[in-house]
Order: structure tokens, then C-alpha cells, then sequence
């Protein structure tokens, strides 16, 4: 019932097709501008249900390095990124820490975990990974 | 708040080459010096922006006190520098005539330093001027060789007479402004500065460009001083070799013009314009006036690659009107306070002779001069790693792990120079006074790389929060905050956020408005 | 009197960020004996540790990592082959006879003398008095990526209330960085007509967060006396010159520069190595070698990248010509120089050997001089396109990279007579160029599709 009709910039590949696509109750009804067929599935998530990789740090007890950087384990909805952020700034680690391990399971209710991008020794360990 | 009282012979106003200088030599003696500044460190105003240059002297009139003192002081420059351990060369300095017009100058620049008791002036021709200057406009005439003339670091200078003044028992309180001056029957009773209240004998005004606004607390307004701006380039040391000496323009009414000089530290440095400002703060550098340098300096160095400047930066002369000169000697009226003021060029040459000078008249105004048995002249030379041989270096690391571990990348600063630099007599607690005494960040590419190191340094060592850090003290802060703090706290306020607040808020307000005002961010 | 430590080994390389633990990983791989590798910082990773966000690995890994993800990868990698690491450890000099003055604190000075020494020192960034903005001189200036090491791994904000200078990725990236972390970034600005860093960038970073770019814009004043209280920003004309008269102010308390990488090439330069003077760095060949013999280099230190995954693959080549040498197994035989032609703004390496353009892949790595869209790339020698690939967008800010299938140049093809006709140096060496032209319009090649 509801159409709306936008114009985005397609991200996929460096060629940034200038896209101009028309939703209409979850569904792509109209696509142009794209010169592929990513193209017109970038639109469509993008206007529906557009995600972003969230990355971050958190701060880490006894590490290393007094934070760790952290991201979504996947893409997470966009519209989430805020709470998410919210949420990582209140979690702390203890060292050491494993690269991917989950420092905060199911983020802002997505389903979706977010995990350390790096592993961390603890302070005065005999190496830094 | 409680107020400290003190008591002093001498108070010294203002804490750059001139007041430093007047507060070492004075130090000679069995006073009470209290030396105080109103900013965060030691050099921090006019002294910390200018050529760096040790004038020969041709260029002030006879019988002032600009041509006395230049010769007088260019003369002491290699002892005093020698004693604090301060870097100098004397290079010889060129006055470049590029017509005959100009060249016709050079003789008359020549009788007067020679009337000012300037030694070895000579007039040279072009191919020997060529000879010793392959860089040089290759236009020149001619040009007046001045074998006295020379540079040296100005900061440095300060700061060295500074620790040994305080070595040898003067006071320095910093951050520290002059708020009033209490008077008794026309004299000079105390100086207040927040918190503290110094009962005095004597005051001597070196406030820089400040002078005239301390001369109206005693009641005085023989002076104005209006700020004459000067703007600057200094260039990476990969183009230091391009000159060996001063070069200067054939200087014009007001000012010697734009010179190109190499540093101490083996830099170029290029300026500085004249610009009358009106603000005592305006230290900003322009587009025009930077052109105008860049103009300038080409005009003498042609070969001058402006992709090779790593800074630039402004200063304030200390212009004293309607004087014209320097202004030194006792107050007309207020006869225990001394101005040693309007010291624009060519002060920092002066400033060893002008530290005598106010000697001399605090003597004849009845101050005792009786010499201190164990005055220690000689405040040795801080260690650095850049100027030692290999075996020096290995030697300091075996005894020190920290001179072991290099901070500044493009001046090769370690950590040990950083730290000692922390520990002096003159108390160091911002990122410009490390720049300053050790060169950290000085170099190539501006603290980008070591920045963050000093940051954790100082926290380390004198237990300042690194977001207290300043770049120069006051307000100067490098940093906010830390990292977390202003997300979370829009996660607590965001929750009884009305709309229509502050600039802050607007990121979670938006964010509000998209998850459909839920309840989040439980703390 | 303490004595130098004098330390052997077959390669040392200079710098433990992306291309040097490639390197170093591929030159023991290859079979060189023992490989040292040294970094000022306190772990491997260089540049990448700080580059939290993802993008990275996706051409060589097939994933988007973050830097640090990427790093470990490749840590893991140089520990597994053997490599040896010295951290915290600052190159003071290296020579011509391939002797390293090296300095740390448990070790002092030490010697480590090198059979082949691999430069990957990276970059520095230009700072505000590279790009001369007048102002006033308060705290609150930052290159970009010093205030990203200030967030990511120190744990410090700059400021409240930022502007970015330059579009680049570095700030396009700390744009998005300094608002999930709670500033406000007010604006972006750039001073192209055209934006310096990846689309992908812009919304991810810019339109995702409301974050406005002004294009065709500068900074031409900074106010406040001790810490940053507002800049004045311009357009600026054809020539990037302010235009009077669009002068407006926006309050903030910090300016971000991103406006430009440097090669730190202090090291090569004590060389004497010849230096390429539009990348900034040396000359190599397409060992990745110097022109002073057993010096090798790769990274942003010969020219800057925009992948990692390149860099990854030009540390490859460095590390296998270092192991070849170690081996005595250096090509030799007649070289070929490259040359930007055409709206090419510079080609890396700048010298190939005529016996590995028989026998192996060469890649040629290129940045276009401005953007254009649908275009031949071409590597053309004595007049004759001898290869050429179809590209449907190139643009200065992503590096175009030309694979020059083995055998494609012949030796006889390479004689003397190719010079090319409009052989700029004068000299009899042989040529080839590469340029990017516009293509003739083919809708038979072109297969665009509809959704």
C-alpha cells in the first residue's frame, strides 16, 4: 500500500551506481541506475532493511592495552546502532582476551554478538599477540 | 582560599629572556628574587616566536639603548652561553644588497655599527658572497659581512637562566599574573598575584607586551605598547644546509625586514613581516602575511621549497611608544620600580647586557649588591641523545633503560631526556615545555607520532590525568575526556531527554526518534 | 664502554605493520634463514592496531576485517614461518652495506647486519603546517590518525565538537569513529570537487550519520587562544583558492586533518636511494628493490595505498625477491622502465626486468589523474599496446592495478628500438607506459542489466 520511491548511492563495488528504486510493502517493485544485479539486492535491503557492522572498543581490565576493539559479529539493523553503542560502552573485559570471543552475547536484543577483533595478553605477560 | 605572604627585595615581572636574564644575575648576589610570570612556563610569550638571531649591531641608531646594548650583549653571548650550557654560533650574518641602490645602503649600515663599536664589518662584493652563499639570489650586488653576528635558541636561553636562577635561590612562581600593585607613599609596597602577596623592596617590570598595563598599576603611563605582529616559516632540516648564516634584506624605516636564517637545531627558519594588531592575543598567522614571508624570503634565497616548511607560526614584538627605544630605568615617580620594557629587536641579543644594566640601576637606586661566595654560574647542558657517539649512547642506556627507548621519531628524543625534563629545577608540565627542552615534537611531523607518548609521560611521572594535559598551560587541554564518558552519559540523560535540547543531545535524540522512544540504555 | 651487540641475519625488515609481516612471512617461506623483524611500537600490527574499523581483506581473505583482525592473521603467519621479532625497537640508521643501527631498552644499540634489509617503515601524516592553515595556535588540532590512536588504543576523546579536514578515508572514518563515541561532528570538508575517499565511505560514515560534506571547500582560519573554539571555512575556486566573500564560521572545538599521507622515507633518503619524487618514495624494481643494492622496499613507503590487501601483495613480491637474493638467484639482464603516461598520475615499480616479464606475472600498481569511467588501462612499449584491461570507473583515490600476464612482453619486444616516440628522459633505455584512455563506446562488450 505504501511506495516510496528514493535515490541511493550502491556501495558494493567502486563503481557507485547512482540508484533510484521504488519499495512497495517490503518488495522491490522498480530499479534504475544499477548496472548489476547486487545492485538492485543492495537496493532493496538497503530500503527495507538497511544493516551496518558496528565496530568499537571496550575497556579492558588488566590488559595490555587499557581497551579492546570489538565489533558486531555480523551486520546488525541500522536503526539498532545507537542502543548497540550504548550498550558496548557499559561492558568491560577482563584479560586475557581471545580474538572472537563474545563480549556481548545478543546486543540490543538483535540476536547478533559482539565479538573482540583482536586477542589481548594481560599487562606485563611475556607477549603481546 | 589562603593567601601566602612573601617577602622580597626584588619582584621581577615576567619570565621571558629579559626578566630570566635579570633574575641569574641578580641571583649573584645575597638577595631575595621572586621572579613571577603569569603563564604556565618560562618563555612562553615574545621569547618563544622570534628569529633567533644574535644581531652584530649596525642597525640602531648610535648612543641608544637598542645600539649600546646589542654590541654589549652580542659581546657576552659566548660566555653566557658557554656557562648555561645554551646552544650559539656564531655564524657571521649577511646584509644581501640586490641593486646598486641597495648596495649604496650597505656602507651607511656600516659606518653606524662601527660607530656602535661593531668589530669586522666589511663590505664584500658579489663572487664572495657567492662563494660562502651558493644559495643566494644570484642577483646580489654586494653585501655587508658581519662576523659578530650569530644564532642561538631563545627558549633555551630562558629556560637556562631560569634554572639557574633558581638554582641559585630565586624564586619562580608561574602561573602566576601580577593582579595589582600596592603602593606606600609613592613607592612600590607589594605585588599580588592569586593567592600569594609579596611584600618588596623593588619591583623590575620585563611583562613583554604586558609592560604598559603593569606600569599603570604603580599609577605611571609613560609608555604604550603596541603589539607589532611577525609572522614565520620554519622549514624540515632536510633544506637547513641551503643557507650557513642570517641573511638579511637591506633593511627598511621600521623593520629589518624578512630574513632567512638556519637554527641552532640545523632548521631554516624564514620571517618575520610587520603587521601593527591591536589585540594583545592576536597571534594568528595569515594567509596574506605568510605569502608575504614566503615573498620575501625568495627574494633572497630563491631555491626556497615552501613544500618543505613543517610549521609556521606568529609573534608579538613589544613595540614601546612614543619611545622608540628600549625602555629601561627607573620609573620617573615611582622610585623603586624599574622598566626594562618595549624590548622588541634586537632584544634577544641584548638580553645578557640588559640583565646588567638593571643591575647597575637597581644599585643606584639603593639596592645592596653583596656577592653570594657560592654563586654557581654554570647550569650544565641537559643530555641529548641526537648530539652523543655511539659509545656515549650505550654507555647512558647501560645505566638507564629509558635512554634506550626512543619517543620522538624525527628529532630522536628518548624517554629518559623527556623524564629528566620533567624533574628540573623549573618546573615543566606542558607538551610545548617538553617541546621546549627537548625537542620532542619539534620535528617533522609536529608531535603527530610522539604526541600521545608525552601525553602518557607526564601522566606518568607527575601524576597529572591525562585530560588535564595542556599544550601550553590555561585551558590549552588535548583532550576531552575519556573515550566511553560522553556515550554513556547520552545514555543516561537520553532517557529524560526533553525535546529541543542542546547541541549535544541532538545524536540521541535522533536516535530516540528511530527506535520509537523505547525504553534503552538501562544503566 | 659498552659495546655494540653485532647481530647477522638473511633479511631484516623495518616496520611490522601490513607490509612487513607479509614480507617477512613470505621471505622465510621462500627459504631465507634467519628473518628479524623490528617495530618501535610495543607489538606487531603497526598502523592496523589502530584501525578498528572493517573493510579490510576482502580481495585476499575474502572476509571485511578489522585492521586488527587482519593483523593477527598475518601475525600469526610471520610466527608460524619463523620470523623473529624485535619490538619497541627504533631503526636509528641503516647503510648502504646493509648494516642496521637499531636501539631498545633491554638490548641498547645493536648492529644487525643483513644480507637484504626490507623497508616498510609506512607513512607519516601531513600536519597543519604541511598545508598552511593561518589561524591562531590552540590545542585541539589533530592529524586524524593521532586522534585515532588517542580513541582506539588510548582511550581519549579529542573533543566535543569536531571538523574534518580532508575526505579522505582516515577522516571519513574518524567521523563516524568520533560520533559512536559520542561527539558531534559537524562537518566534513573537502577541498576537490570530488570526494578523496570510497563511496562506501561517504554513506557509511557521512550520510549514515547526518554528517554534512561540503565539497570544493577549506579551512582558511582557527580561532581561539588556548584550545580550538571555531574555524572559518570557504569555498574555494578552479585553482582551490578561497573565493572571498564565502567565508562562514562553525563553532567546534576540535579540527581534524586528514589531508594527505607521507612516505617516511628519512631512512632511504641516508641511503642516498633514488627517490620517486611524485609517490615520494624510492624507486624499485619489480623485486621491490631500491636502486641501492639489497635494499628492498614496499608499503606506503614506496607509494600509498588505499587496500591492504595490495599492500599485502607487494610485500609478497618484496619478500621473494629478498629471499632471491639471499639465494644468489637475482634476476639480472636488461631492465625496462615504466612511465605514467596519460592520465596516469604515477606506475609502480619503476623498473622491470625483461626476464620476469617472461617468466612471471609483473604487476603494475597506478593511480589515475582524474576520475573517469569506462576506460582502456593500457601498458603500451614502443608505440604498440602490448596489454590492456576494460575498467568502468577509475578514480585517484582507488589505486588501479594492471597484472601483466607472463610472457605478454617478450624480450624481443623490449630492444632498444621500443623506445616510445615521445620518451621523455632522452636516454636509449626502453619504455613502457601506462595510461588510461576513454573507450570507445561497445554495447556489445557492455551487458548492463535491468533489475
Amino acid at each position: 500500500m505504501s511506495r516510496e520511491t528514493s535515490e541511493l548511492t550502491c556501495i558494493v563495488c567502486p563503481v557507485g551506481c547512482r540508484l533510484r528504486a521504488t519499495v512497495e510493502d517490503g518488495q522491490l517493485v522498480e530499479v534504475q541506475g544499477n548496472s548489476c544485479k547486487r545492485g538492485a539486492t543492495y537496493a532493496l535491503d538497503e530500503l527495507c532493511a538497511p544493516k551496518r557492522t558496528v565496530t568499537s572498543t571496550v575497556r579492558v581490565e588488566g590488559g595490555f592495552l587499557p581497551l579492546v576493539p570489538v565489533r558486531t559479529r555480523e551486520p546488525i539493523p541500522k536503526d539498532k546502532i545507537g542502543q548497540v553503542l550504548f550498550d558496548i560502552a557499559r561492558v568491560e573485559v577482563k584479560a586475557p582476551v581471545r580474538i572472537h570471543q563474545v563480549v556481548a552475547a545478543d546486543v540490543a536484543g538483535t540476536g547478533i554478538d559482539v565479538i573482540a577483533s583482536r586477542s589481548m595478553s594481560r599487562v606485563n605477560a611475556s607477549h603481546a599477540e | 582560599m589562603q593567601l601566602k605572604r612573601l617577602a622580597a627585595d626584588v619582584v621581577i615581572i615576567g619570565a621571558g629572556v629579559v626578566g630570566t636574564g635579570i633574575a641569574r644575575e641578580l641571583a649573584r648576589y645575597d638577595l631575595r628574587v621572586v621572579l613571577v610570570e603569569k603563564r604556565a612556563d618560562v618563555a612562553f610569550g615574545t621569547t618563544k616566536a622570534n628569529t633567533a638571531l644574535v644581531h652584530a649591531g649596525y642597525d640602531a641608531e648610535p648612543g641608544t639603548w637598542k645600539a649600546r646594548l646589542n654590541v654589549r650583549g652580542n659581546a657576552l653571548y659566548p660566555k653566557v652561553c658557554g656557562e648555561l650550557g645554551v646552544s650559539h654560533k656564531n655564524t657571521g650574518s649577511l646584509v644581501v644588497a640586490l641593486s646598486e641602490e641597495q648596495a649604496a645602503h650597505l656602507h651607511e649600515l656600516k659606518e653606524r655599527g662601527e660607530a656602535n663599536g661593531v668589530p669586522g664589518l666589511e663590505v664584500i662584493p658579489r663572487e664572495r658572497v657567492l662563494a660562502i652563499e651558493p644559495g643566494v639570489n644570484a642577483d646580489v650586488v654586494a653585501a655587508l659581512w658581519a662576523p659578530t653576528g650569530g644564532i642561538t635558541s631563545p627558549w633555551e636561553l630562558a629556560i637556562a637562566y631560569a634554572e639557574n636562577a633558581v638554582a641559585n635561590g630565586v624564586e619562580l612562581l608561574l602561573s602566576s599574573p601580577v593582579i595589582g600593585i600596592d603602593m606606600s607613599e609613592g613607592r612600590v609596597a607589594s605585588v599580588r598575584c592569586p593567592g600569594v602577596v609579596i611584600d618588596t623592596k623593588f619591583v623590575v617590570n620585563a611583562a613583554g607586551i604586558w609592560a604598559d598595563d603593569i606600569e599603570r598599576m604603580v599609577g605611571r603611563d609613560d609608555f604604550e605598547i603596541t603589539p607589532r605582529r611577525g609572522e614565520y616559516y620554519l622549514f624540515d632540516k632536510r633544506v637547513g644546509h641551503l643557507v650557513s648564516r642570517p641573511l638579511f634584506p637591506v633593511p627598511s624605516q621600521s623593520t629589518k625586514g624578512i630574513v632567512v636564517a638556519p637554527t641552532v637545531d640545523g632548521n631554516l627558519i624564514a620571517g618575520p613581516n610587520a603587521l601593527l594588531v591591536g589585540d594583545k592575543g592576536d597571534l594568528a598567522t595569515t594567509a596574506a602575511g605568510l605569502a608575504e614571508v614566503i615573498e620575501g624570503a625568495r627574494r633572497l634565497v630563491p631555491g626556497l621549497p615552501v613544500r618543505e616548511s613543517i610549521t609556521n607560526f606568529a609573534g608579538l614584538r613589544a613595540v614601546a611608544v612614543p619611545a622608540g627605544d628600549f625602555v629601561i630605568g627607573l620609573s620617573p615617580g615611582v622610585p623603586n620600580f624599574v622598566n626594562a620594557a618595549g624590548i622588541q629587536s634586537p632584544g634577544l641579543t641584548a638580553a645578557p647586557a640588559i640583565a646588567e644594566a638593571v643591575r647597575d640601576i637597581l644599585a643606584d637606586a639603593g639596592l645592596e649588591l653583596v656577592e653570594k661566595p657560592d654563586f654557581n654560574p654554570v647550569r650544565e647542558r641537559p643530555m641529548r641523545f641526537s648530539e652523543l657517539g655511539r659509545d656515549e649512547q650505550s654507555a647512558l642506556i647501560e645505566g638507564n633503560p629509558l635512554w634506550g627507548h626512543i619517543i620522538c621519531r624525527c628529532e630522536t628524543v628518548t624517554e629518559a631526556e623527556i623524564v629528566e625534563a620533567l624533574h628540573r629545577p623549573v618546573p615543566c608540565t606542558t607538551l610545548d615545555g617538553v617541546k621546549f627542552r627537548t625537542r620532542a615534537g619539534a620535528g617533522r611531523c609536529q608531535g603527530g607520532f610522539c604526541g600521545p607518548r608525552v601525553v602518557d609521560i607526564i601522566h606518568r611521572e607527575l601524576g597529572i590525568d591525562p585530560e588535564q594535559v595542556t599544550k601550553k598551560g590555561g585551558r590549552s587541554y588535548i583532550l576531552s575526556g575519556p573515550s566511553k564518558d560522553p556515550i554513556q552519559r547520552q545514555a543516561t540523560c537520553c532517557c529524560s531527554a526533553e525535546t529541543g535540547g542542546a547541541d549535544e543531545h541532538k545524536i540521541e535524540m535522533r536516535e530516540c526518534e528511530e527506535v520509537g522512544g523505547h525504553a534503552h540504555g538501562r544503566v | 664502554m659498552a659495546a655494540m651487540r653485532t647481530v647477522e641475519c638473511d633479511v631484516a625488515v623495518v616496520g611490522a605493520g601490513p607490509a612487513g609481516l607479509a614480507a617477512a612471512a613470505r621471505a622465510k617461506q621462500c627459504g631465507a634463514g634467519r628473518v628479524i623483524l623490528m617495530d618501535r611500537d610495543r607489538e606487531l600490527g603497526g598502523i592496523l592496531n589502530q584501525c578498528i574499523h572493517n573493510g579490510f581483506g576482502l580481495q585476499l581473505l575474502s572476509q571485511e576485517l578489522t585492521g586488527p583482525e587482519y593483523a593477527e592473521h598475518f601475525i600469526n603467519e610471520a610466527r608460524d614461518a619463523g620470523v623473529e621479532t624485535l619490538l619497541d625497537t627504533m631503526v636509528l640508521e641503516v647503510t648502504q652495506g646493509r648494516r642496521i643501527v637499531a636501539v631498545n631498552r633491554t638490548e641498547g644499540l645493536m648492529q644487525i647486519d643483513a644480507k637484504a634489509v626490507i623497508l616498510a617503515m609506512g607513512a607519516r601524516e601531513r600536519s597543519r603546517g604541511g598545508v598552511i592553515i593561518p589561524g591562531m595556535r590552540p590545542a585541539g588540532v589533530f592529524t586524524a590518525g593521532a586522534a585515532q590512536r588517542f580513541v582506539n588504543m588510548e582511550g581519549y576523546m579529542p573533543g566535543k565538537r569536531v571538523v574534518v579536514l580532508g575526505s579522505g578515508d582516515i577522516g571519513l572514518i574518524m567521523a563516524r569513529r568520533l560520533t559512536w563515541e559520542g561527539a558531534k561532528v559537524e562537518a566534513v570538508l573537502e577541498i576537490l570537487p570530488f570526494p578523496s575517499g570510497l563511496t562506501r565511505n561517504i554513506v557509511q560514515c557521512l550520510n549514515d550519520q547526518g554528517i554534512p560534506l561540503y565539497l570544493s571547500h577549506t579551512v582558511v582560519d582557527i580561532h581561539g587562544e588556548e584550545r580550538v573554539e571555531g574555524v572559518t571555512v570557504a569555498q574555494v575556486d578552479a585553482n582551490l583558492r578561497p573565493i572571498p566573500g564565502t567565508e562562514w564560521d562553525i563553532e567546534c572545538d576540535t579540527l581534524l586533518l586528514s589531508v594527505g599521507l607521507i612516505p617516511e622515507n628519512e631512512l632511504t633518503r641516508d641511503v642516498g636511494g633514488e627517490l620517486d619524487p611524485v609517490t615520494g618514495g624510492p624507486v624499485v624494481t619489480d623485486e621491490m628493490e631500491t636502486s641501492t643494492p639489497g635494499i628492498f622496499a614496499c608499503g606506503n613507503v614506496v607509494h600509498i595505498h588505499d587496500l591492504v590487501d595490495n599492500v599485502t601483495r607487494e610485500a609478497w613480491t618484496a619478500g621473494e625477491g629478498a629471499a632471491r637474493l639471499v639465494a644468489g638467484q637475482q634476476p639480472g639482464g636488461r631492465t625496462v622502465r615504466t612511465r605514467a603516461g596519460e592520465g596516469v598520475r604515477y606506475v609502480a615499480p619503476q623498473i622491470l626486468h625483461v626476464d620476469n616479464l617472461a617468466s612471471r606475472d609483473v604487476r603494475l600498481f597506478m593511480r589515475a589523474m582524474r576520475p573517469a569511467e569506462r576506460v582502456q588501462v593500457e601498458a603500451v612499449v614502443g608505440g604498440e599496446v602490448v596489454f590492456s584491461k576494460f575498467e568502468r570507473v577509475v578514480r585517484p583515490a582507488e589505486m588501479v592495478v594492471l597484472t601483466i600476464p607472463r610472457g605478454k612482453v617478450s624480450p624481443g619486444r623490449v630492444s632498444l628500438d621500443s623506445a616510445s616516440p615521445d620518451h621523455a628522459s632522452g636516454g636509449a633505455q626502453p619504455e613502457l607506459v601506462v595510461r588510461i584512455t576513454p573507450r570507445d563506446c561497445d554495447t556489445a562488450a557492455e551487458g548492463g542489466m535491468k533489475a
